[in-house]
């Protein structure tokens, strides 16, 4: 048996996170260019040059970023179209 | 090899006989990497997820790149559901690379110094290069600290190397003209 939930205050985007735990992954690997790293995340997640350019520098210097988030079904078929541009990914839950 | 960009995502690739030769052997070696097109029935019930048997972690180096685990974490529960990712995903996405290899072997098919590409044939390209980049880079075994230019010209890999460097240039060219 469990307890009710309870909102104390409106839903906000914060909450929906907390409900969608699950990120995917862009790993750094030494053969695919910048270039094309960036090129993917815009064309897959419709990312601006900016922002997909700053989570490529984040994965080739810091050898990961998060570039999505949501629930394991989405971030499954997000993995799966990073594996077929040829990026190293996975999911995790958060 | 030179790319322009016609409208939005078409291009045009000018290049050598010794390139689009060079360029379809290469995509050629993929596809026999890749395997045979799964026979229909097969394929059907593997886009379902229902084939029954399991798809096994790629035992390939060059193949395990193309074909990652979906799931960092090597516990019990994270091989179990990186080995359900690869039952339901790996065949599609073979078919996606197949697919990609292919155009780029069609397209070249009797060009004449110049090959139009339309926007879904650019991204076939584009793919394909990387493709065959995370094949010959896994082979090369590649690291970041790698200096190419150092391999000597008498080293067994010296050709590999000479190939995959010139994908790379050719790859970073037709990106020039997309981003």
């Amino acid at each position: 048996m469990t307890a009710p939930a309870t909102l104390d205050e409106p839903r906000t985007d914060e909450h929906a996170a907390v409900d969608t735990p699950w990120v995917t992954i862009v790993w750094n690997d030494p053969v695919n260019l910048m270039s094309y790293v960036t090129h993917v995340l815009m064309d897959l997640f419709g990312y601006s040059k900016a922002r997909a350019e700053k989570l490529m520098l984040m994965v080739h210097e810091e050898g990961r970023a998060v570039v999505s988030n949501g629930t394991r079904e989405q971030m499954e078929v997000d993995v799966q179209r990073c594996h077929g541009c040829g990026l190293w990914a996975t999911l995790q839950q958060d | 090899m030179k790319f322009s960009r016609a409208r939005k995502g078409a291009v045009t690739v000018r290049l050598e006989a010794g390139e689009a030769r060079l360029l379809s052997r290469c995509a050629a070696d993929l596809l026999e990497l890749l395997g045979p097109e799964p026979v229909e029935q097969d394929d059907l019930f593997a886009s379902l997820g229902l084939s029954g048997g399991q798809v096994d972690r790629p035992s390939d180096p060059a193949l395990l790149r193309l074909f990652p685990d979906a799931y960092a974490s090597a516990d019990e529960a994270g091989r179990e559901a990186t080995a359900d990712f690869r039952r339901f995903t790996e065949s599609d996405l073979r078919a996606g690379k197949r697919r990609d290899a292919r155009t780029l072997v069609e397209t070249l098919q009797g060009a004449d110094g110049a090959v139009q590409l339309d926007g879904r044939q650019t991204a076939a390209w584009l793919g394909c290069l990387n493709d065959l980049r995370l094949v010959l880079g896994a082979r090369l075994e590649v690291t970041e600290q790698m200096d190419l230019g150092d391999v000597s010209e008498d080293a067994p890999e010296h050709h590999a190397l000479m190939v995959y460097t010139w994908l790379g240039g050719v790859q970073e060219l037709l990106l020039q003209r997309l981003l």
